[in-house]
């Protein structure tokens, strides 16, 4: 078996210290570090959305994965970005402007993460400037903002607002999710996408930037 | 803890058993056979010749009720252990007998085909939560007299899972005992690993036919288990209140336990039944109606203070298609039996007064079956004292999804529904098609018949099934059976 499957399968099932420790082995066999993070890591990340969706595994699988996926990250970052091999996409994520509910935000951000997009989390209460200040200064391709409530739901409008303003609409794309947010309320403020689920989210990002 | 509902409490349950065997043996049951009668009267009991009518003994009763088995097993067609009928251990099986099938695409009824037993046998043989097929619809293509033999054929060939199933007249006992026979090998190895389960009815009130009661020997010469189905229709056939068709319902039971004891005793019995009330404005039995099902769960109560593994036809639906009612009478039904410990719930997939099946149905209640089968195994305490160390854990990764404790317990502690149950967001609900439960049901159904694995049953015994009913057929003037699509494919 080679060594890049062994990392998919030990991905899959998520076995964090074997994917790390097989990480480094590729790297001190030779293998190109963007070879080991497609063809490993990332085919791993893969088969185990396909395996969600169709729901022959649950969320928590998917989190063992993507926890399998960082210690392999872990090892390959530095190697990527001496290579200058640019990461899948860089992800601003908070919750609006007055809401403090994290849990399904965090969700978003540990999915994206083990797909393999750098994410920046600002947590919660996140005002529209800081959302856009962050995203400019890290260069991001997407912002990715969450709301459980009606009343905050409004401060998402603010920030595809402002980045109209600012000319920067359509570089810099807009996901929105939560539990009262719709597909409708997206495009009605005029954001890129709507997530109805963190899978969901994840899928949207990839197109969001396969876009760009 | 086990939840368990009651209806009854010690002493009205004690009175009503008083009184069905003061009526068994004042005022009788009747009896259309003369053997039956003939040894009842060798067993000490006053015969009325002219009426048919037999009058039990007390000895006679105590005798037949301590010789019939408190539990038995039932065992698939490999001789594996599917049923352990014993205290209040609950096992789904489809409604039984349908004369008619809903036809998905029209969604009218019509008589079912060679085709339509095949594709039901297909589909139940993959539900997991139905643990036994039976033998639910009547097809239309045959000789009425091979009819019930028939049915029995088909799911032998095409399923794995024992049988719950019946005969429509003395003569088909034969072919029916022979099938089992060729499954088993032996005459003892049907006894010691039962495969069927045989539907008796006596008549309301207090009456067995001929047909009926001759089955009941029949099966008991064998060893076959027979679950009685007594149906006292309340305010029609039967008192109106449900204490006075409760006693109708032990009285006609316990005589047909009377008859398979005194055959054979320690012939395997379910106390089973399909009461129901009359609704006085329709004209109809509601098996939906909620005083059918506590009449239901309130006999099973009798049936374990008599020790004796029980049975009903609950968990089903008049509604004339798969809509709310349909969920909701037979969701309730089947919940209530899974509280009550009723060993065999009888009814998956039946509507119209258990006189239609619908394969859509079928896999929705097959779902109701998970869920109850969850909901009776209580809440137990798993790793969870003391609490100190998980919520530390919680208060410190902020969330549990991946903690060693979720991934040891949650698919023991959830119950996970199929494709038919929607717990997408509305978003995900919408993208995915907005497909209705219906809809769901019907592609669910269409999946499992394209994923359908023949029985592993071995090509010789499937060779003998089918020469066996292909010699009962010609006996009834048919050349051949229907042709099947997939006969090849079987073997």
């Amino acid at each position: 078996m080679s060594i890049l499957t062994e990392i998919v399968e030990n991905l899959i099932v998520g076995d964090d210290e074997k994917v790390s420790a097989l990480t480094q082995k590729a790297i001190d066999d030779g293998v190109l570090p963007k070879q080991i993070l497609d063809d490993g890591l990332i085919a791993g990340m893969n088969t185990i959305g396909q395996q969600f969706k169709n729901h022959e595994i649950f969320l928590p699988d998917v989190l063992m994965a993507a926890r399998a996926m960082y210690a392999g990250m872990d090892k390959l970052r530095p190697l990527l970005l001496k290579e200058g091999i640019p990461s899948p996409g860089k992800v601003v994520l908070g919750t609006v402007r007055g809401d403090l509910h994290d849990i399904g935000k965090n969700l978003v951000g540990i999915m994206l993460k083990g797909a393999g997009f750098e994410v920046i989390d600002l947590g919660n209460d996140v005002s529209p400037e800081k959302f856009i200040q962050t995203a400019r200064e890290h260069d991001a391709a997407v912002i990715g903002m969450s709301a459980l409530l009606t009343t905050t739901m409004s401060a998402m409008k603010e920030v595809t607002y402002q980045l109209k303003e600012e000319g920067l609409a359509g570089r810099i794309k807009v996901i929105v999710g939560g539990a009262p947010v719709s597909a409708e309320f997206a495009v009605e403020i005029g954001a890129d996408a709507h997530g109805y689920d963190a899978a969901n989210a994840v899928e949207r990002v990839k197109s969001l930037i396969s876009e760009n | 803890m086990r939840p368990v509902v009651r209806f009854l409490d010690d002493e009205l349950l004690v009175r009503i058993i008083a009184e069905a065997r003061t009526i068994l043996c004042k005022l009788g049951v009747e009896i259309h056979n003369d053997s039956i009668v003939a040894m009842l009267a060798d067993h000490g009991a006053k015969v009325d010749p002219e009426k048919n009518r037999v009058f039990l003994t007390d000895d006679i009763i105590d005798k037949a009720l301590a010789a019939a088995p408190g539990s038995f097993q039932l065992y698939d067609v490999h001789g594996r252990r599917t049923h352990d009928l014993s205290g209040h251990n609950v096992h789904f099986t489809p409604g039984s007998a349908a004369i008619h099938v809903l036809d998905n695409e029209t969604n009218t009824i019509r008589t079912p085909t060679t085709g339509d037993v095949v594709e039901y046998v297909k589909v139940v043989s993959q539900l997991d939560h139905l643990a036994s097929q039976s033998t639910a619809i009547v097809p239309g293509d045959v000789h009425q007299n091979i009819s019930d033999s028939y049915r029995l054929f088909l799911s032998l060939m095409y399923c794995e899972k024992p049988v719950v199933t019946g005969t429509f007249t003395i003569d088909a006992f034969n072919i029916m005992k022979d099938l089992q026979l060729a499954v088993r090998g032996s005459r003892e190895e049907l006894r010691v690993k039962p495969l069927t389960i045989f539907s008796c009815c006596p008549t309301a009130p207090l009456k067995w036919s001929d047909v009926t009661s001759q089955n009941v020997v029949d099966c008991a010469k064998y060893a076959i288990p027979v679950e009685y189905i007594s149906m006292p229709l309340a305010g029609f056939v039967a008192p109106v209140t449900l204490v006075g068709s409760l006693i109708q319902h032990t009285a006609e039971t316990i005589s047909g336990i009377v008859i398979s004891q005194l055959t054979n005793p320690g012939t395997p019995v379910l106390y089973g039944g399909s009461p129901a009330i009359f609704d006085v404005r329709y004209e109809t039995t509601p098996m939906g109606a909620i005083e059918t099902m506590m009449i239901d769960c309130a006999y099973n109560e009798i049936g374990k203070h008599l020790g004796l593994p029980t049975q009903a036809y609950i968990s089903l639906s008049d509604a004339k298609q798969l809509d709310a009612q349909a969920g909701l009478e037979s969701s309730m039904g089947a919940t209530l039996a899974a509280l009550a410990g009723i060993n065999n719930i009888s009814g998956p997939g039946m509507l119209d007064f258990e006189s239609c099946l619908s394969l859509e149905k079928l896999v929705v209640d097959n779902e109701i079956a998970g869920m109850t089968l969850r909901m009776i195994k209580g809440i137990e305490p798993k790793d969870d004292f003391p609490a100190l160390p998980i919520f530390e854990e919680l208060l410190k990764e902020q969330y549990l999804l991946i903690s060693k404790h979720t991934r040891r317990h949650l698919r023991q502690e959830h119950y996970f529904p199929g494709p038919v149950i929607d717990r997408a967001n509305r978003s995900r609900w919408i993208e995915e098609g907005g497909v209705s439960l219906r809809e769901r049901a019907h592609r669910e159904v269409t999946r499992l018949l394209a994923d359908y694995q023949p029985s592993e049953l071995s090509d010789d015994v499937k060779k003998d099934l089918t020469q066996r009913m292909e010699h009962e057929a010609r006996r009834w003037g048919m050349d051949q059976l229907p042709h099947r699509q997939d006969a090849g494919a079987t073997m």
